[in-house]
């Protein structure tokens, strides 16, 4: 299902809706709302906020406010975020543990999951580092590109053509 | 010119959602008019979609549950009664008093009649209750017997992970080490279909090599409430339950395994 076609779901309220955005999207939230909080408990409760949040605004939603998963991705770092400075984490965001998303891959995987993440592990493994910590930065982070600049001690237009890169390898191991 | 554009690396970012409300407006006007703009789009955001994807620790179904329950349950619109009058409606009213008048006396004459009847049913109807009360207090006990194992201090609790045929299902396993015994709770599971049952498996990981703990059939499954005994095996590392003919199977059929959970 494409995104035009759920949201034509969520709009007439189709009762099917739900379950298509949930199928489509909660996974991929949860991965990057767990790269932020770290916890699974926690993130599975910031989920939740997210889809009651994507629920009740999505009256809101347009496309001038970009892609709908960009939207929905937003909401979700935004509520993670939120979460960890209510509990207090006085760390700034830029100072969060040095783990990323390939350590979460390597050291989450369960059994299920392992069985079908075994073969892109592998290859995201194979990413440089500078793409892991580029790709962590401005789409795990949402780090705005001036951000990442200071953050890698790179220049601004290098990080963008950089990440194109990274997205390009990412692009070929998916195949998408 | 698109090319040059596509290779800026302005459209990842589009995706990523960490440019300007301005920047976004441009790239959404771009799309709009270049279709390899618009393909190229799409591409990058799969691809993220499918990174964070697998960078997702499992995510229990347990967890579709709340928030479909919280979205669709709670957060349903509630549809409001528009109180309507006109003047039909109030002779309606009207007459309906006129009639709710007539209807009192004649029920008050109806009123003795009714009550020596009702206590002439009154005894059948002790009867049912004191039926219904047994059967309320055996329910209660093997729901207390149900918590008392939940809440055992040296459980601990196993969630299995709905799998492909039914993604949505789940089931817990409650392992007592100390007391060697191990539950499982199939509340989670649909109902076996007519001459099938759940079997239920305890696992070795290094080979994988399943080990039959328990046949769930019906009239265990009724009995239990859903929290049922299974053998003891010492050393689980995983558990699984498939979907097999009536009187089980010496090995699990994988493409009935419904949910799966490591310890």
């Amino acid at each position: 299902m494409t995104q035009e076609e759920l949201l034509e779901q969520i709009y007439k309220k189709d009762s099917k809706a739900f379950n298509s955005l949930y199928s489509m999207y909660s996974k991929s939230l949860y991965g990057v709302i767990f790269n932020l909080i770290k916890n699974k408990e926690e993130s599975e409760d910031v989920l939740q906020e997210v889809f009651v949040k994507i629920w009740k605004n999505i009256d809101s939603y347009n496309d001038s406010k970009g892609r709908f998963f960009t939207w929905i991705l937003n909401i979700a770092r935004n509520s993670a975020i939120d979460k960890l400075r209510s509990k207090d984490h006085n760390k700034n965001l830029k100072n969060l543990s040095v783990d990323n998303f390939v350590h979460i891959l390597d050291h989450n995987a369960t059994v299920v999951n392992k069985i079908d993440a075994i073969g892109i592990r592998e290859f995201v493994m194979k990413l440089k580092p500078t793409c892991v910590r580029i790709i962590e930065l401005l789409f795990f982070k949402g780090y705005t590109q001036q951000e990442a600049s200071d953050e890698l001690a790179m220049p601004l237009g290098t990080v963008k053509t950089q990440n194109r890169n990274c997205i390009k390898d990412l692009r070929t191991i998916l195949e998408v | 010119m698109n090319r040059e554009y596509i290779e800026s690396g302005i459209l990842e970012l589009y995706v990523f959602g960490v440019l300007t409300e301005e920047e976004n407006k441009e790239v959404r006007d771009m799309a709009r008019q270049h279709e390899d703009v618009e393909a190229e789009i799409l591409s990058i955001e799969k691809a993220v979609i499918d990174l964070s994807y697998t960078v997702s620790p499992e995510l229990s179904p347990e967890v579709y549950h709340k928030i479909r329950l919280q979205l669709i349950e709670k957060h349903a619109g509630v549809v409001q009664m528009e109180p309507r009058k006109s003047s039909a409606a109030s002779y309606i009213g009207w007459a309906a008093a006129i009639v709710f008048l007539f209807g009192m006396g004649y029920q008050y004459y109806t009123y003795n009649e009714a009550t020596e009847q009702a206590q002439s049913a009154s005894a059948s109807q002790r009867g049912k209750y004191d039926q219904m009360v047994a059967s309320l207090s055996k329910e209660n006990t093997q729901n207390e017997k149900a918590l008392g194992i939940i809440r055992a201090k040296s459980s601990s609790v196993v969630t299995l992970a709905g799998q492909e045929v039914a993604p949505n299902a789940y089931a817990k396993m409650y392992v007592n080490n100390e007391k060697k015994e191990i539950y499982v709770d199939i509340a989670g599971l649909p109902e076996a279909p007519e001459g099938k049952v759940y079997q239920v498996w305890a696992l070795k990981l290094n080979p994988i090599t399943p080990t039959s703990i328990g046949i769930l059939d019906k009239n265990k499954v009724a009995d239990n409430k859903g929290i049922i005994a299974v053998d003891n095996f010492d050393g689980a590392e995983a558990f699984g339950i498939t979907l097999e003919p009536a009187g089980g199977s010496p090995s699990p059929t994988m493409e009935q395994l419904y949910t799966l959970g490591k310890v």
